[in-house]
């Protein structure tokens, strides 16, 4: 089955573009990040934190069975523009890896659909990969692009 | 450690992946592939090289001509790499979509 996620993680660069269209109106789909309550049942974790206002901040608490804690994340709230964008930071706390920069942007479809726009800025190329797991993630999807290109070549 | 041999570093180059995508449909000696690109012949018979080393191709003696093509089992190694990140957020997202389809329906 076709993943509704699209992963576009062009090469040699620093960040990352998360797309995914919702079978959900754009206010259903805005209220799933705005409500502390909400984003608590869909990320799995605890909120202990969540201004969803400019200068804003939130915090993320993540606990294995036992009620220990075992990832913490959190971020700054720079812009929020209801049924429009997010712009936020975003650190997982005791790992190595550097603050992220996340563009979160929010689209009408249709009365019904909805579609949201991830881009993510890494500190380098390097942690990108490194995230990703895969230093060449883009492979495949590429791989289709260039499958059509070459083709339509041939033809 | 030698780098050709990282499938990853493989599938980085644009030609490569381009030569991948030639024999996804057939096998092909290397001057057929060589036809394909701008490129000179003994560039592509390095990549073809690198491919083959790294196992994403497999060479295949057909009388006088040699033929290349894909190693499926090796391409889905890269493929099942990209997976965990792509169904991480899926997953979420999936989530997501029910919880808020739930929400809906309950007011």
């Amino acid at each position: 089955m076709e993943r509704k996620t699209k992963i576009n993680a062009e090469e040699g660069k620093q960040e990352l573009l998360i797309t995914r269209e919702f079978d959900l109106p754009l206010e259903l789909l805005f209220k799933a990040y705005e409500e502390a309550e909400i984003v608590a049942q869909w990320m799995g974790t605890k909120v202990v934190k969540l201004e969803n206002k400019k200068h804003g901040s939130y915090q993320f608490e993540t606990s294995d069975p036992h009620g220990n804690v075992v990832f913490r994340s959190n971020g700054t709230i720079h812009e929020f523009i209801p049924n429009q964008k997010i712009t936020r930071t975003f650190e997982m706390e005791n790992t190595p890896f550097p603050i992220q920069l996340e563009y979160l942007e929010f689209e009408k479809l249709t009365d019904t659909t909805s579609k949201l726009t991830m881009h993510v800025i890494y500190k380098s190329v390097d942690v990108r990969n490194q995230i990703l797991q895969l230093p060449f993630a883009q492979g495949i999807n590429m791989a289709h692009d260039r499958l059509q290109n070459v083709a339509a070549n041939l033809k | 450690m030698n780098l050709r041999r990282d499938v990853f570093q493989a599938i980085a180059d644009p030609t490569r992946r381009a030569i991948l995508l030639l024999l996804s449909t057939q096998s092909m000696t290397a001057g057929a592939i060589a036809s394909n690109f701008d490129t000179a012949r003994p560039t592509v018979s390095k990549h073809l090289q690198i491919l083959t080393e790294c196992e994403l191709l497999n060479q295949e003696q057909n009388g006088r001509e040699m033929y290349y093509h894909l190693n499926p089992n090796k391409l889905k190694e890269i493929a099942d790499f990209i997976e965990p990140f792509q169904k991480m957020w899926d997953d979420r997202f999936n989530k997501l979509e029910d919880i808020m389809k739930a929400y809906q329906s309950k007011k």
